[in-house]
């Protein structure tokens, strides 16, 4: 696999026993000690992640905040320094080239962070835009990028930095300095746990993940890897790009309606979402829960009534809930939670059942 | 590491033979690159099946690894408890671990397979 790229943290990975695959060009942990015993450990302590390979996008310059705004769904107008929130690259016709967060730096500096299978692609169509007064610089490989996340993440964190955690609000953030080193503390995650994402130059990533697995052993952090991300991710109802959304999907049909402000001004697809919207969804994106004997896949047909009614996006078997479940399209008749499904499970069919995402939400603090 | 007594597939099944009975499971080594084992799809008693045919699927949660049999013949025993305890698998993958047993009709069949040491070599292959 030497093609592929690796991050700061690939010989903690190699030290830790991980098992390495290819992802999205990098040679990537996909587990350490197992899938379940990571979901596990996030649920209930603490996972730490190594998401160095995501991208990032500096914007700066009087425009920036224009430029951003025409470039994405949600309203930065609305962002102020210290926040960040969830939005897009939308095409014209307003279905999705990434999702991503963008974070307010300054009042002319933002930071726009990509999906690593996208990084390429979506900074060559955001350089396409029209861009006077902007500066638009790709700084990926400025950044490594740690996720710690589960109940315990604050304890963990808290000792190591003088930041006041307790103030960082859920998708706000603080720059400050983390067991020595220079970071942006995000209250932000994709596991559904309270927990933070630490961006920090790539020469302290290694002392940064050392610091905090010594921290947080005592209190159940183990390092966990893309297998269990994936398990989190799909529990809490959140959307992976190339399965839930992609270049064939809206925000309408993907559910994710509350990213779209079409009162905020003109943007990308704009047009198109409000014609979309009139002409009402032609499908939605549900959960499921398998009721009978097999594990609901992506790429699996969903059946209803004798004909097929949709596909399955992403599919597993829950370490929470021990059962199968997942996400998929439906045809909007199909769509209520408690709806009867068959899946066709490598040619046989499964009873399923329409259900509520997400499926799991944590315990408020 | 790999009982002497059993034969091993390039599918990594082992295959305990005895008079016209085979007994089949997965290897350590399959169940190790598998991960926690989550669901167990096995054949009914009395299924009839050819050499080389599916007889059944495991899945961890990231992988689903389709089971073949070495040898044509019919389903005489299936491992029950497999459905409520997956883990078994992992735990001890060839003993209580086992999937089916099979009643065969030519041994022949079995020339294919790997003895011990030939399988040993092969799961270092990185196959």
């Amino acid at each position: 696999m030497s093609d592929l790229r690796r991050t700061p943290l690939y010989d903690r990975h190699v030290a830790a026993g991980a098992k390495l695959v290819p992802f999205a060009g990098w040679e990537m942990p996909v587990q350490y000690s197992g899938v379940m015993d990571e979901h596990r450990a996030v649920r209930s302590a603490a996972g730490l992640f190594d998401v160095s390979h995501m991208g990032e996008f500096r914007v700066a310059g009087p425009r920036a905040e224009a430029f951003v705004q025409g470039l994405t769904p949600n309203d930065v107008a609305g962002l102020e320094p210290g926040r960040a929130h969830y939005s897009a690259f939308l095409t014209p016709e307003g279905t999705f080239v990434d999702d991503l967060l963008v974070y307010r730096l300054a009042a002319d500096e933002l930071l726009i962070v990509v999906n690593a299978g996208n990084i390429d692609g979506d900074f060559a169509w955001a350089s396409a835009q029209p861009r006077e007064g902007v500066e638009l610089a790709n700084v990926s490989a400025h950044w490594a990028l740690l996720a710690l996340q589960g109940p315990k993440a604050a304890s963990i964190l808290q000792p190591l930095t003088a930041a006041p955690l307790a103030e960082v609000q859920y998708y706000h953030f603080t720059r400050g300095e983390v067991a020595g080193h220079a970071a942006i503390v995000s209250r932000t995650g994709y596991t559904g746990e309270d927990g933070f994402e630490l961006y920090v130059a790539p020469e302290a990533a290694s002392a940064l993940w050392d610091a905090l697995l010594a921290a947080g052993a005592p209190e159940g952090l183990v390092p966990a890897g893309l297998g269990a991300r994936d398990t989190l991710r799909l529990e809490a109802g959140m959307a992976l790009y190339g399965h839930e959304i992609d270049r064939t999907t809206t925000p309408w049909d993907a559910g994710l309606d509350w990213i779209v402000k079409l009162d905020k001004g003109e943007f990308i697809g704009r047009r198109a979402l409000v014609a979309a919207r009139a002409e009402g969804p032609r499908r939605h994106l549900v959960g499921f829960e398998v009721d009978g004997r097999g594990i609901a896949r992506e790429g699996h047909t969903i059946h209803a009534g004798g004909r097929q009614v949709g596909a399955v996006t992403s599919g597993t078997f829950s370490p929470t809930f021990e059962r199968a479940l997942g996400m998929g399209y439906v045809e909007s008749a199909h769509a209520e939670p408690g709806t009867l499904l068959e899946i066709d499970v490598r040619g046989k069919r499964v009873a399923a059942r329409v259900a509520p995402i997400p499926f799991y939400k944590r315990r408020k603090r | 590491m790999y009982p002497s007594e059993f034969r091993y597939s390039h599918d990594h099944e082992w295959i305990q033979v005895d008079a016209d009975t085979c007994v089949l499971g997965i290897t350590d080594f399959a169940q190790s690159e598998l991960g926690e084992v989550v669901y167990v799809e096995l054949p009914e008693v009395g299924q009839v099946f050819d050499a080389g045919a599916e007889i059944g699927t495991i899945e961890s949660v990231k992988a689903v690894a389709e089971v073949y049999t070495p040898v044509a013949g019919e389903i005489v025993e299936v491992n029950d408890t497999l459905a409520d305890d997956p883990q078994t698998l992992n735990e001890d993958p060839h003993g209580d671990g086992w999937l089916v047993k099979i009643k065969f009709s030519a041994s022949s069949d079995f020339d294919e397979l790997m003895d011990a040491e030939a399988y040993e070599a092969y799961t270092r292959e990185g196959k």
